[in-house]
């Protein structure tokens, strides 16, 4: 072995050493710092990862563009759904003045509220782009309560990382980060285009995440727990959706 | 350092001179190893994105120019294919399966991988002359006569002398220069443009392209331009002797013993 090859060898074997050591350090900041999504395990871990921890870094805080009147997709697009379960039919065929949402987990007071409850916080809308993954887009108004204002009337404990939400359809349930869940246009949504919401649309309840694509806006929502952590949930994937192939963080 | 300086006339000196009497082993490098490294990890990525960015696009084969498009508004176009979605009136009475979920995954790995391996391939071509010296065209090559000798030349299809192993031709360095500095940056960027966080922090890169169907629209363009490059490329490939330039992307050794003296 030369002296050049011997260099090289040390030298190699130092780089090797500090980019391992390296990725450790980063690996422990980016889970100190909640940078890691749920489904980080796996081949697409790494993807998923580099994904989450820039789009945190860069965007924690930003407002999803918003569009003006004239934008408005007419008329908006109801996408295919699986078929109702019959307790949604029974409250739809009384005016979902039955409908509750209960909320749960690491909150001060456990509650439940009607939808005249909740629309009776102060209302609030966007006029923003919902975005399926598969391509299309609309446009809407969305009206509802900021899901912050439940959050705060509720009392939400200081170490909640993540807000589960559950549609009436019980294999349909997802979670986002408190970064999303704080955002002032993360609603829940009742209404849209100035009129109740509709059926088609997620009526009478929908979550409404504009700065993530259209699956993550679970329509028909019941139930909400707060929680520090998504490993009970499920598969502890973070929601439904990568059990079923697909990313948990879908801001991309 | 000092072998890795060498694709274009390589001295000889600067080649490691092992005790051996294997010949091949005295002929220097055609390829650096970072670009042969990095040639071959974008191949894969391209290909991993080629595949599922098709996957996608099957689930809603329509485009749209502006802001918003669905199976209720008018497209731009269409893909007279099978769609993965029963929503799609694609007019095949069947629907494919659903392979969008691994498919995103794949492809914003893919992404990730590729972004920062063409990074690196970046700084390097900057700060060690590669850029200069094999990308960019020699002064005497950048007259109207000069390319179209080159295109004339090309179009004869003969298989260029062994001397052309050496390095890059002028048409190839445009070619080359094109996909990296247009056509990439393009694809990134329309790409980011359709991400809905991204443009929330960053709403210019989708509203200087018209609307986030526009980007995708734009994005499916330049994934087609790309596509283009790799079949022509391919096709060169073949035309120069495909086994002598593949293993030299490979291991870094050309086909032919001794390089000429490169202009």
């Amino acid at each position: 072995m030369n002296n050049l090859s011997r260099r090289k060898l040390i030298g190699t074997g130092l780089a090797a050493t500090a980019g391992a050591a390296g990725l450790g350090v980063a690996a422990r900041l980016a889970q100190k710092y909640g940078l890691v999504p749920p489904d980080h395990g796996g081949i697409f871990g790494l993807g998923e990862t580099l994904t989450y921890a820039s789009q945190r870094l860069l965007t924690s805080h930003s407002l999803a563009r918003e569009f003006s009147h004239s934008q408005i997709s007419k008329p908006p697009l109801a996408n295919e759904m699986a078929p109702l379960p019959d307790v949604f039919k029974r409250l739809q065929a009384g005016g979902f003045a039955d409908w509750r949402l209960s909320i749960d987990g690491l909150v001060d007071r456990p509650a439940s509220f009607s939808l005249a409850q909740l629309k009776s916080y102060p209302s609030r809308s966007h006029i923003t782009m919902i975005q399926c993954e598969e391509g299309w887009s609309y446009i809407a108004e969305w009206i509802g309560v900021p899901l912050h204002h439940v959050l705060d009337a509720v009392g939400v404990q200081p170490h909640a990382r993540y807000v589960v939400y559950f549609s009436i359809d019980k294999y349909w349930w997802d979670s986002i980060d408190m970064a999303d869940a704080a955002h002032p246009q993360t609603f829940l949504a009742y209404g849209m285009n100035g009129d109740e919401l509709p059926v088609g649309n997620g009526g009478p309840l929908r979550m409404r995440v504009p700065r993530q694509l259209g699956y993550k806006n679970v329509k028909f929502i019941t139930h909400l727990t707060v929680t520090d952590s998504l490993k009970r949930f499920g598969k502890g994937l973070g929601s439904a959706s990568p059990e079923s192939g697909y990313a948990w963080y879908a801001g991309i | 350092m000092a072998e890795l300086e060498s694709v274009g006339a390589p001295l000889a000196a600067s080649v490691p001179a092992p005790a051996s009497s294997v010949p091949a082993a005295t002929i220097p490098s055609r390829h650096f190893l970072l670009v042969r490294v990095t040639h071959w990890i974008t191949t894969f990525c391209f290909l991993a994105l080629l595949v599922t960015g098709t996957e996608i696009v099957i689930s809603h084969p329509r485009f749209y120019w502006g802001e918003t498009g669905n199976v209720l508004t008018t497209p731009l176009f269409k893909l007279h294919i099978p769609s993965s979605r029963a929503l799609v009136p694609s007019g095949y009475g069947y629907v494919l399966p659903d392979q969008n979920g691994w498919s995103r995954y794949l492809h914003f790995q893919s992404a990730w991988i590729v972004v920062l391996t063409g990074l690196l391939y970046v700084l390097y071509a900057f700060f060690t002359g590669h850029l200069r010296k094999n990308l960019l065209p020699a002064k005497s090559d950048l007259s109207l006569r000069a390319f179209w000798t080159a295109i004339a030349k090309n179009l004869r299809f003969r298989r260029p002398p062994a001397a052309e192993a050496w390095s890059y031709n002028l048409l190839q360095r445009l070619a080359y220069l094109f996909v990296i500095f247009v056509l990439f940056p393009l694809v990134i960027w329309t790409g980011l443009a359709m991400s809905p966080a991204f443009v929330s922090a960053f709403p210019v890169a989708v509203n200087s392209l018209g609307g986030q169907q526009s980007a995708r629209t734009l994005h499916f363009f330049v994934s087609l331009a790309l596509v283009l490059f790799l079949l022509v490329h391919v096709a060169m490939v073949f035309l120069a002797g495909f086994w002598s330039r593949t293993r030299a992307m490979i291991t870094g050794r050309a086909a032919t013993t001794t390089p000429t003296e490169h202009p």
